[in-house]
């Protein structure tokens, strides 16, 4: 099974791709994942248009089911992000996802105009994170309305960079978010981002663990969720648009559920904390293992697998 | 140590209840926690105080029923927990990273400074039991910022140096520079380890080098996670998680670290000169 997948035009080695918020700080990083680890393209962590200080340890926990965490977004603004990639683009590995995040409609704007100069080959919007919402309210991707002007505001300065929408589990119904999107001209959406957020507690001194109380939740268990929102999406936009499916991903199989679901790439993050930095190679050869046992030759009759099949049985 | 082989609950934080406190010098403190984590020389844990903070700390022992941290009340976090008393509660998490290895028998320089003495003392109590005759060097500003004395000179075959930036104890300058005698006079070393302020490092690495001495040298960086998922240990070139791949790290891959002794990042990815 060949795993090479183009997406608008820009080819990914294998469905890979290393998720925003995880790692991704620096070029070296970046290019860490990419030429050892084997993933077919990286993310950056979100991005703001001006320096963004995070939340205070404790920021991140797990158990083998779950992570919580609570960074709370830490950046430097465009000009480190600027050095970052410039850097990356050097000797470009695999394909660059620049992911961006601001508090209004016009930073959204503000911040990819910022950005776009370094050539980025899509840009990731993240209007989910449920990490800021003390200081911004609920996330853009609750309300259809606000996550279509966000949408509407950075296509018009995006040009030809595809535009990716990062939507959050948490929207009453993610489909009409999607549609909502899509109408102002999305090409794409990568789904989901963190469900919850959830809360920790420590019984002994009876204390959130994490200081900002809350967290949003990832890991194996939000698997289900990842596929389920995965569906609705594909669906709502009659499989059109790509999908970065993420959410749960550890192993091949992992991944090929949520191609099924209706992904064309598959976003990995906490699994790096369990299967290493590497998960992204492991999971390739795990997808082309299972691909070469089933008889699969082309991806492409994966992604959006189940659709089809359900089809096929009226 | 991959990532892969902590077990997961370590991700977690467990609270537990200061079982002794043990004032080292004016600015610095030791925790006994009852608690062991079957953690080895070299690794760290976080350590939370619950509504404050959490931060990376060294390990200084763990002897199988205990661990002791022991720190150096600079920040807001630190001078907080110096105020706590036996029976209060701290949350630990992990161990994590890897650790200083040696053979059995070997000879051993160990360079210390500052608060490197602490994980350093965990190093040479349990390089001792396997019969490796050590030198430690120990090196701090004054006498009274000193730490670990009589604690490693208690260790068998174990001989203890002083070096102090103003000569109130012991020879007056740089520990780097009285392994660098030792070596002059012919002192032969299997392995020479050090923790300490990152420019001490760049001494020893650079000394090593010269003289072909194998050295594991223990790496500080910002990190919250500790399991190699925020990234902000990543160093550059190679873009390794020093909370992973360190924070003991061998000469070699030291010397390909290209930001070793010249910048490290804060917690929003911004480079900051040494």
């Amino acid at each position: 099974m060949k795993l090479l997948q183009t997406v608008h035009g820009v080819t990914f080695q294998n469905p890979t791709v290393l998720a925003s918020g995880i790692w991704g700080i620096t070029a070296a990083s970046w290019r860490r994942a990419a030429e050892v680890g084997g993933a077919g393209g990286v993310t950056t962590k979100s991005i703001w248009l001006h320096e963004h200080k995070g939340h205070p340890n404790p920021t991140i926990i797990s158990t083998e089911h779950w992570t919580l965490n609570a960074v709370g977004v830490p950046d430097a603004g465009p000009e480190k992000a600027r050095e970052e990639i410039a850097a990356y683009m050097v000797r470009k590995p695999a394909p660059l996802i620049l992911n961006i995040i601001a508090d209004t409609v016009e930073n959204y704007a503000l911040t990819a105009a910022a950005l776009l100069p370094m050539k980025p080959d899509f840009l990731e919007v993240n209007i989910s994170c449920p990490n800021v919402e003390d200081e911004f309210g609920k996330p853009f991707a609750c309300s259809a309305p606000a996550a279509a002007a966000v949408t509407k505001a950075v296509k018009a300065i995006a040009g030809k960079t595809p535009v990716f929408i990062k939507l959050s589990p948490n929207a009453l119904s993610i489909a009409e978010i999607a549609i909502a999107c899509a109408k102002e001209g999305a090409d794409g959406f990568t789904v989901i981002n963190t469900v919850g957020p959830g809360m920790a507690i420590d019984i002994r001194s009876r204390m959130p663990i994490l200081s900002n109380r809350v967290g949003g939740m990832s890991g194996p268990a939000i698997k289900p969720i990842a596929v389920r929102c995965i569906a609705d999406v594909y669906a709502a936009t009659e499989g059109k648009l790509p999908i970065i499916g993420t959410g749960g991903v550890h192993t091949g199989e992992d991944a090929i559920e949520l191609m099924l679901a209706g992904a064309t790439l598959i976003g990995i993050g906490t699994a790096i904390g369990t299967r290493g930095f590497d998960v992204f190679a492991k999971v390739a050869r795990e997808m082309q293992e299972w691909g070469e046992r089933e008889g699969v030759e082309d991806l492409e009759e994966l992604v959006g697998g189940m659709h089809r099949q359900l089809r096929k049985g009226k | 140590m991959c990532a892969n082989s902590i077990p997961l609950q370590t991700r977690l934080p467990r609270t537990v209840r200061i079982a002794q406190v043990r004032k080292e010098t004016d600015m610095v403190t030791t925790f006994i926690l009852p608690i062991s984590l079957g953690s080895l020389p070299g690794q760290f844990v976080m350590l939370w105080l619950p509504g404050k903070d959490e931060i990376p700390m060294s390990i200084a022992l763990d002897d199988g029923e205990n661990l002791h941290v022991t720190f150096f009340a600079v920040g807001d976090m630190t001078k907080a927990l110096q105020k706590l008393q036996a029976g209060e509660l701290v949350g630990i998490r992990g161990p994590f990273g890897t650790s200083y290895a040696w053979e059995k028998k070997q000879r051993l320089g160990l360079v210390a400074g500052g608060y490197g003495a602490a994980p350093m003392f965990f190093a040479a109590s349990q390089a001792a039991k396997d019969g490796c005759t050590l030198d430690v060097i120990i090196g701090a500003r004054s006498k009274e910022h000193l730490l670990y004395q009589e604690t490693f000179a208690s260790l068998p075959r174990t001989t203890v140096h002083i070096a102090t930036d103003d000569g109130s104890a012991g020879h007056k300058g740089h520990n780097v520079a009285v392994l660098e005698q030792m070596l002059d006079d012919g002192e032969r070393f299997d392995q020479i380890f050090a923790c300490g302020p990152e420019r001490m490092l760049v001494a020893v690495c650079a000394l090593c080098e010269k003289r072909g001495i194998p050295c594991l040298l223990s790496l500080e960086r910002y990190m919250k996670c500790g399991y190699g998922l925020c990234g902000n240990c990543s160093v550059d070139p190679l873009g390794i998680r020093l909370c992973v791949d360190g924070p003991v790290v061998n000469g070699e891959l030291v010397r390909q670290i290209s930001e070793f002794g010249t910048y490290h990042r804060d917690e929003l990815g911004r480079k900051h000169l040494f």
